[in-house]
């Protein structure tokens, strides 16, 4: 091996190659926990069962069990991949100025009484999760400097298992679970019950909005309680992600909106947010976030894309109906209404924790530690087997 | 009450630049590489792996993994370490796929907090040279250091390397103290250490245990030669240092909207970087989950291609040489002006930046009264001098120094 320059009575530099002229750094580095999911994909790799169901994907799933491209942002991708005029510049911190419009748009409505008197800020970043994080770090700068508030933040229960992390990641040490009902959305009046007592007692909502147009095929009705708030004249944080409606998981498109309730605060929270992306990341990566202002942008693209999006939830529902059915005619006992009453991507299926592994473990289908699913991840050919296997975890003696 | 937050001063200048009617105003403050027709510029190969991209039907959709692509990861090590580095061959190199290089500094900051010289130690001290990029301060305290110091670097009398004040520094620093190295082309002085000089500063930070972590923003933009621009990273891995690497391909690919970086980490041993990498997998989790794939991708096919990789390596040179020639022809036009003074400096330094030496007042000149942009510093962009502009570039400069004091 060649060391330019080291001879063998050269100072903290030994000969046989060992790096032993300093202290090992990092040996009090320990292995980091494996957290729950990695664990679960982890043994589903691992497993060489040929039955191995894997129900606890993040990705919309199509019929043939692979994460797909929409037909349009594939096209557009082309397009685009031969458009002139883009030019590789380092975008602004904040983002594509076109896209942050778009997306506070389709969050808040166009009309949005917000948006015309000028009290929202939107902040491109590169993902939902980088959303959050910024989010987390605004908090903490948004309220009274001097009092140092670092929590309590509410985050429901079951949720994403780095939520957590994340807002301590950004300096908030209180963050206490809520209560929430397991796997189902709120309705209109249940929305306006919350956004009454959130608005007597003075708390601050941060909505999450990681998977609109796929609950119920409609970006709007989607981002019905993020507009109620609004409307309401309440101030709130809206993380957003493009991942799941366009099939564009790889690319990193997020979105935080701000709502403000004086437009005079606008620009030091802009000049906050600049502060932080430039410490984070500096900038968001483009080239999703062009795909989707493309789409958004143009009456014709819209409806092709919700046209895409319509299978992709009617297929949802489908699914959810049929293994409600399935579960039906074997006799498995409880009740299954909640598969058809939620919406989306995910299922919450209420399976505790023994009936959890009992899947993994003896049938080789992997749901996620909370008892939840990837409801696309159900297709013709396993669909038999999941329902079976569910009857099973819950009628054998465990 | 939100208090508002310190305008950029680069970005500022940017606004002005726009806002400005002057038909022959330069920018020469903007961070990005330019043709000599003043346009950013595809890089032709990047142009042609896009298209393929785009046309892969087999190209897999999901999400990425948290530490990033494979693939791209060890090959933009590669890069950096050399093919046959042995600290590879000992299975004892790592990466992180990051956003861009803020990203990877922001990663490696954050793992140096939580776990180097004890546990959450916020009071270690980071040195940043005097001056750096601006946003090595920001990146470092945000992620809770507490004593971001800087460590002397550049002589203004000189207009050049103040060796013996950073060995100086390096020898009075507080023990296992971190200290945030250029790999080449410093920005924003264009003032890189020889080799010799690498070696003495090499050998002082092993002997007082003191963390090297470099980063690389500009490998083969430099000099146009990726072996030459890595040679200091390369020689300290050589030395036996275990080190962080942030390695940036903004300017190297013009991938500047894509946000490609990569943190290389070169560990004691196997089982060592493993338990980095899982920590720092924890810290990207809860900052940006999984990185985005488009700019990694074209790296990749672009590294891991021998056409492609020889292509990109001539783009680079074209990049490359058009700064060297930029930077001969200003120092021989100011030269053939007679303008006072010496301006050796602007071709020994190196890189896009050039710290020309210009007083505040010279500076405000030429913005002002020439519509010529630059910082406050002195700073001067390369990229933003054309065959087109130069002589009025040149003239201004002899003006504001043979006027203003």
């Amino acid at each position: 091996m060649s060391r330019p320059g080291s001879s063998p009575d050269e100072k903290g530099v030994s000969q046989n190659g060992d790096p032993g002229g300093q202290c090992p750094l990092f040996t009090n580095t320990l292995n980091a926990p494996v957290s729950p999911e990695t664990r679960l994909l982890s043994a589903f790799a691992r497993d060489t069962q040929a039955r191995k169901v894997d129900l606890a994907g993040r990705e919309y799933y199509s019929e043939e069990g692979k994460p797909f491209e929409l037909r349009l942002v594939g096209k557009i991708k082309q397009q685009l991949s031969t458009d002139p005029t883009l030019h590789p510049e380092y975008p602004s911190s904040l983002g594509l100025r076109e896209f942050t419009r778009k997306a506070t748009e389709v969050a808040l409505g166009k009309h949005s009484r917000a948006i015309v008197e000028n009290q929202v800020l939107g902040v491109q970043t590169p993902g939902f999760t980088a959303a959050v994080r910024l989010g987390a770090e605004l908090l903490r700068c948004w309220y009274d400097l001097s009092a140092d508030w670092c929590g309590p933040v509410y985050l429901s229960s079951p949720c994403d298992d780095s939520l957590a992390g994340i807002f301590q990641a950004a300096g908030i040490q209180e963050i206490p679970s809520a209560h929430y009902p397991t796997g189902a959305d709120l309705s209109q009046s249940q929305w306006a019950v919350i956004t009454r007592l959130i608005t007597s007692r003075r708390l601050f909502p941060f909505l999450l909005l990681p998977t609109q147009a796929l609950c119920c095929g409609d970006m709007e009705r989607d981002a019905w309680p993020v507009q109620h708030c609004a409307s309401l004249g309440m101030e709130l944080l809206c993380a957003q992600s493009f991942s799941h409606c366009f099939g564009l998981y790889g690319e990193a498109v997020g979105h935080l909106l701000c709502v403000l309730k004086q437009n005079s605060v606008l620009l030091p929270v802009q000049s906050q947010a600049d502060k932080i992306v430039r410490s984070l990341w500096a900038r968001p990566s483009v080239g999703g976030a062009h795909v989707v202002t493309t789409v958004l942008s143009n009456s014709a693209h819209l409806v092709e894309w919700q046209g895409e999006v319509k299978h992709i939830v009617e297929r949802c529902m489908l699914i959810r109906a049929i293994l409600r059915e399935k579960l039906r005619l074997l006799g498995t006992p409880g009740r299954w209404d909640h598969l058809t009453q939620q919406g989306g991507l995910f299922c919450c299926t209420g399976l505790n924790g023994e009936q959890v592994e009992f899947l993994s473990n003896r049938r080789r289908v992997y749901l996620l530690p909370g008892g939840c699913l990837n409801v696309s991840a159900i297709n013709c050919r396993n669909l038999d087997y999941i329902a079976e296997s569910i009857h099973l975890a819950l009628t054998s003696s465990l | 009450m939100v208090p508002q937050a310190a305008p950029v001063a680069v970005f500022k200048l940017t606004q002005d630049f726009n806002n400005d009617q002057f038909p022959n105003k330069v920018n020469l403050g903007v961070g990005a590489y330019r043709t000599d027709e003043g346009q950013p510029w595809v890089l032709p190969v990047v142009k042609k792996v896009e298209k393929i991209i785009v046309h892969d039907d087999r190209l897999n959709h999901e999400y990425l993994p948290i530490l990033g692509l494979p693939e791209f990861r060890s090959s933009a090590s590669k890069i950096v370490l050399g093919d046959n580095s042995p600290a590879i061959q000992e299975n004892r190199v790592g990466a992180v796929q990051c956003l861009g290089g803020t990203g990877a500094l922001k990663i490696g900051a954050e793992f140096l907090r939580r776990f180097y010289n004890g546990s959450n130690n916020t009071k270690t001290p980071i040195y940043v040279s005097a001056p750096t990029w601006e946003n090595h301060n920001a990146v470092f305290s945000s992620a809770g250091f507490e004593d971001v110091r800087p460590y002397r670097y550049w002589d203004a009398e000189k207009r050049g390397l103040d060796l013996a004040g950073f060995l100086g520094d390096l020898e009075s620093c507080p023990e296992h103290s971190v200290f945030v190295l250029h790999a080449c082309a410093h920005n924003p002085t264009g003032t890189d250490p020889t080799q010799e000089q690498w070696k003495q500063i090499a050998e002082v930070m092993m002997r007082r245990k003191l963390f090297a972590f470099f980063d690389s923003a500009y490998q083969g933009f430099a000099s146009g030669s990726l072996e030459k621009d890595a040679w200091a990273v390369r020689y300290f891995v050589s030395s036996g240092f275990e080190m962080f690497c942030a390695q940036s391909f903004s300017k190297n690919f013009g991938l500047y909207n894509e946000r490609v970086g990569n943190l290389t980490v070169v560990a004691r041993d196997a089982d060592n970087l493993k338990r980095v990498l899982s920590q720092m997998e924890k810290i990207v989790r809860i900052t940006w989950s999984n990185p985005p794939s488009q700019g990694a991708r074209i790296v990749t096919i672009t590294l891991t291609s021998p056409e492609l990789f020889s292509e990109w390596q001539e783009n680079v040179k074209t990049m490359a040489n058009r700064v060297l020639l930029m930077r001969s022809q200003l120092k021989a036009k100011l030269q053939a002006l007679g303008t006072p003074g010496t301006w050796d400096h602007i071709t020994n330094q190196i890189g896009m930046f050039s710290f020309t030496g210009l007083n505040p007042k010279q500076v405000e000149y030429l913005v002002k009264e020439k519509h010529i942009y630059l910082m406050a510093s002195s700073r001067i962009n390369m990229c933003g001098l054309t065959t087109k502009n130069i002589d009025y570039v040149a003239e201004s400069i002899h003006e504001a120094v043979t006027k203003v004091q």
